[in-house]
This record gives C-alpha cells, structure tokens and sequence, in this order.
C-alpha cells in the first residue's frame, strides 16, 4: 500500500476517534460503550482515546467488589446500583467474567442478576471478559474506568471473582474495596488469607439469614486480628459492625468493618451503603485518596513500560530471526541464553545512552 | 483493520423477549456461540424491548440475536429495532431472529432489518457462520 493511503486511511481514523471523544463528553452511549470496546480490543487509536479522555476524569468514586464465586456480588451490585439511582446519582459497572482459555469464548452472565436497573440507561453496566488482553486485564479495566469517569458517572463499581493476582490488580483500580464472603465457608475465609484480605476495605458477609453468618463473621474477627494488633471495638454499629485492626496501624487507622447483607432482600444494603461513604469520607479526610491514586498512577505507568519496552525487544528479535533460530543456536552450542539477550538489548542499551 | 492484536471478538446478545418462557434454544445457542469463540451476553428471561436496547448498546454488541417463539414477532422485533436507532446503533449491529416465526412474516421482519431468520431445523454451524461472515465491519 502506497504511504499516502495509509497516512489519509490514520488521518480519517483520528479524526473518527476524536468525534467519538467528542460524543462521550457530551453524553451520547453508544460512543462511550464503543471507546470502552475500543480500549478492550485494544484497537488502533485507543492510547490516544484514553489520553484525551484522561483531564476529564476524577470525578467519579470507583468502588471494587470481588469475592468467590456464588457469594452474591452480582446481586448486591444491583442493589447498590439502585440505592444510588434513587439518590439521583449516575452509575457504571464493569463485571468481569472468565473466559474459556480453549476458544477464547465466553457466556458473560452477570446482566441476569441487573434486575432492578435493566432499562435504565443512567446505570451504564458493561460485561467484560478476562481474555488474554496485553497488558492484563486490569490494564483494560483502569481504562473503561477512565471512560465511565470521563462520561461523568458518579460511582462506579467493577466488579470480579475474586481468585487470583488478576482480580486482585483489577480491584485495585478502585478507591474502596469491598470483599464478599459467603457464610459457613471455611474453605472460603482460608482463601481469603492468601492476599484477599489485604485489599479489603469492608468485609460483607452477604447472605447473612443463612445459618452459619455468625461463625464466618467470627472467624473473619479472629482472622483479621491475628494479622495485627487489635485497635479496640469504637466502630459506631449496631452490634452487627465490629470494628477491626487497621492494616498497618499507623495512618489514622481505617478499621476494615464487617457489614452483613442479604443481598437478595436488600437487608444490610444501606448500612454497606454509609459504610462505604464513610471509608469515602476517610480518604478525603486523610489524603488517602490523593496517596492511592498516586501510587495507582505509578504502577500503571509502570505497567505500561514494561509493556512497551516488551514489544520494542520483541520486535528487534523478529527482525534478526526470531526465538525460534535464537534456540536452536543455543541448543546447538554455538551461543548461550545470557549472550543472546546481551546481543539483542545492546542496541537498544546504546540507544538509551547516547541519548544521556 | 490488519493489526498484529489477532482476531477481533465478536460480542453477541442473545435476547429473550416478551412472554415467552421457553429458554431452551437460546441457552443451546448461547453455548455454541460461546464454544465458536464468541463472548455471549443472555439476557435472561421476559425481558422488554426497552431491555434488550439498553443491553445491545451498553455491551456494544456486534450482533444481536432474538429468541421468539410466542408468536409476538410482529409487534417485538420493530420496537427494538425502533430503540437502537434512537441510540444510533442499529446501522453496524447484525440483528438475527430465531424461533417459529411463520413463513408470511420472514419478508416482513427483513424489511424490517432483520438479517436473517433461523427456524426450527437451521444448522448450528450454519449460524455461526452466518455470523463470522456477516457480523458488521469495525475497527
């Protein structure tokens, strides 16, 4: 293809792009909905989309849920969605779902649970899957978070099963994050040990009428206090609260409650509610929020590096032949791994240093 | 758009509307397009027009595909075809119906925009490649 065309074919993309930015701002759905697929797929122009979009964020309060399987978030989600609708508020929820790592295939049905909100365009609620994206998951995440923040949306939640390393980064997109655990599992409060916990800024034992509530909501107690030092009961409650060390102790001590729900009834709703408005509260209050968004930024750009400078190695090495060949000169003895990285950073290395 | 991302994924909404309770097909459905590689959204049961649109244009579907087997064809299918143009997105969606849908009304329903229609009997592999093939061109 000849250099004209492509640049007249970037040229219209562009400006499309910049239309589609254009329709966001001024609140049209469907360009929000088609960026957000845009930043997903990771299509041609989607850095672009999300720098223009990035002044106009900040708005919004993103609230991360997460927790097993079955233990209620989709359902919660709804009833949270609704209690800030009838506030007058605007709402926007990412869930995430697994996807088959054979066909790439999914049935994302966390829509079903939306029962309350189903019609109403004010909650923007976005099905996405945990496919093989560059850059993970919660890279993608961050960025339709930047859409629905730049959209205007005053809360948004993303919700996602909480089970690995994965979750855990895509929940830390959010400035409130609220852990759900299911009663009468002790299988469940386990796993919570294994790096759930620490991100926990409200514990929800959802389906709190099942038998069992008390125990996991006592087991959850213990837990939490045998990672640290115990701050003393001055959570204001009803008895159902109880207040808990904070995770390191020493800033202002926000005490991760536990909250008990039933989600389906909508019992506990609004007590989660003001809970999470207080933890809202304490990170204006605090200048946590300023520190977390900080210290989120950080990481993404991070993230991002390490991204770009992949593909940059990747490139170079296709250009001089591939792994492929790189291997087969190992196998053969005629070179080793640590000289061939040597060999294809060099340029790279020199590149940085003459710029010096 | 050649681009080294791989293959785009087609996003479907298989939508349940009106009435009609009998959800057996469009689970079977939602199953094979997800074992094809597609990322299914269900709608779930008795859902209004109104529902549906919002879906398809939250979820930024390619296509939609709408399970009726009530009979209510006629009045359903022009009311969500009526909400995605209110939302612009009714140009670049593939809109496919499936169900008893009376050999009188196919014309109808294509007018109407309606892709196609797949009745009692349609091959799933004949559908799956319907929407490969025809799913709307995007970046």
């Amino acid at each position: 293809m000849a250099g004209s065309d492509t640049d007249e074919a970037e040229t219209t993309e562009r400006s499309a792009d910049q239309q589609l930015v254009e329709e966001l701002l001024a609140g049209k759905h469907r360009a929000l909905a088609r960026i957000i697929s845009k930043v997903e797929n990771r299509s041609p122009g989607y850095r672009d989309l999300v720098s223009a979009l990035h002044a106009h964020t900040g708005g919004a309060d993103v609230i991360g849920i997460t927790g097993s399987p079955g233990a209620g978030k989709s359902t919660l989600v709804d009833k949270l969605a609704k209690r800030y609708r009838d506030q007058g508020l605007t709402v926007g929820v990412i869930a995430i779902d697994p996807s088959s790592p054979f066909t790439g295939g999914s049935v994302l049905g966390d829509r079903i649970r939306m029962a309350s909100n189903t019609a109403d365009m004010d909650v923007f609620f976005r099905s996405m899957s945990a496919r093989g994206h560059l850059g993970g998951v919660s890279t993608a995440t961050a960025d339709a978070v930047t859409a629905l923040d730049a959209f205007g949306k005053d809360r948004i939640i993303v919700e996602t099963v909480g089970a690995g390393q994965n979750e855990i980064d895509i929940v830390k997109t959010a400035d409130t994050v609220a852990v759900l655990v299911p009663p009468g599992s002790g299988d469940d409060v386990q796993m919570l040990k294994a790096g759930i916990l620490e991100i926990a800024d409200v514990f929800v034992v959802n389906k709190a009428d099942i038998d069992g509530a008390d125990r996991t909501v006592k087991e959850l107690q213990e837990m939490i206090h045998g990672r640290g030092d115990l701050a003393g009961g001055h959570h204001p409650g009803d008895g159902l609260d109880v207040a808990l060390s904070d995770r390191t102790g020493d800033d202002e001590g926000w005490e991760p409650p536990i909250v008990e729900t039933v989600a389906k009834s909508g019992e506990g709703v609004e007590e989660l509610l003001e809970t999470l408005a207080e933890h809202a509260g304490w990170l204006d209050d605090s200048g946590r929020r300023q520190q977390q968004a900080r210290t989120r930024y950080a990481e993404e750009i991070r993230t991002l590096l390490r991204e770009d400078a992949a593909r940059l190695v990747a490139s170079e090495v296709e250009r001089r032949g591939g792994l492929e060949s790189f291997a087969e000169a190992v196998l053969a003895r005629e070179t080793d791994p640590y000289s061939v990285a040597d060999d294809v950073i060099q340029p790279i290395e020199d590149c940085v240093e003459g710029r010096k | 758009m050649s681009e080294a991302q791989g293959q785009r994924t087609i996003r479907c909404l298989i939508a349940k509307v009106g009435l009609d309770g009998h959800d057996r097909g469009a689970h079977v459905i939602a199953r094979a397009f997800r074992d094809a590689g597609f990322e299914v959204i269900y709608s779930g049961l008795h859902k209004s027009p109104d529902e549906i649109v919002t879906a398809a244009v939250q979820e930024d579907v390619d296509v939609i595909g709408i399970s009726i087997l009530s009979g209510a064809h006629n009045t359903l299918v022009p009311k969500i075809v009526e909400g995605l143009e209110e939302y612009d997105a009714f140009e670049d969606t593939l809109l496919i119906v499936g169900g008893i849908i009376p050999e009188d009304d196919r014309a109808g329903l294509r007018e109407m925009g309606v892709a196609e229609i797949f009745g009692p009997g349609a091959s799933m592999d004949e559908t799956i490649e319907f929407v490969r093939e025809n799913a709307p061109e995007r970046d």
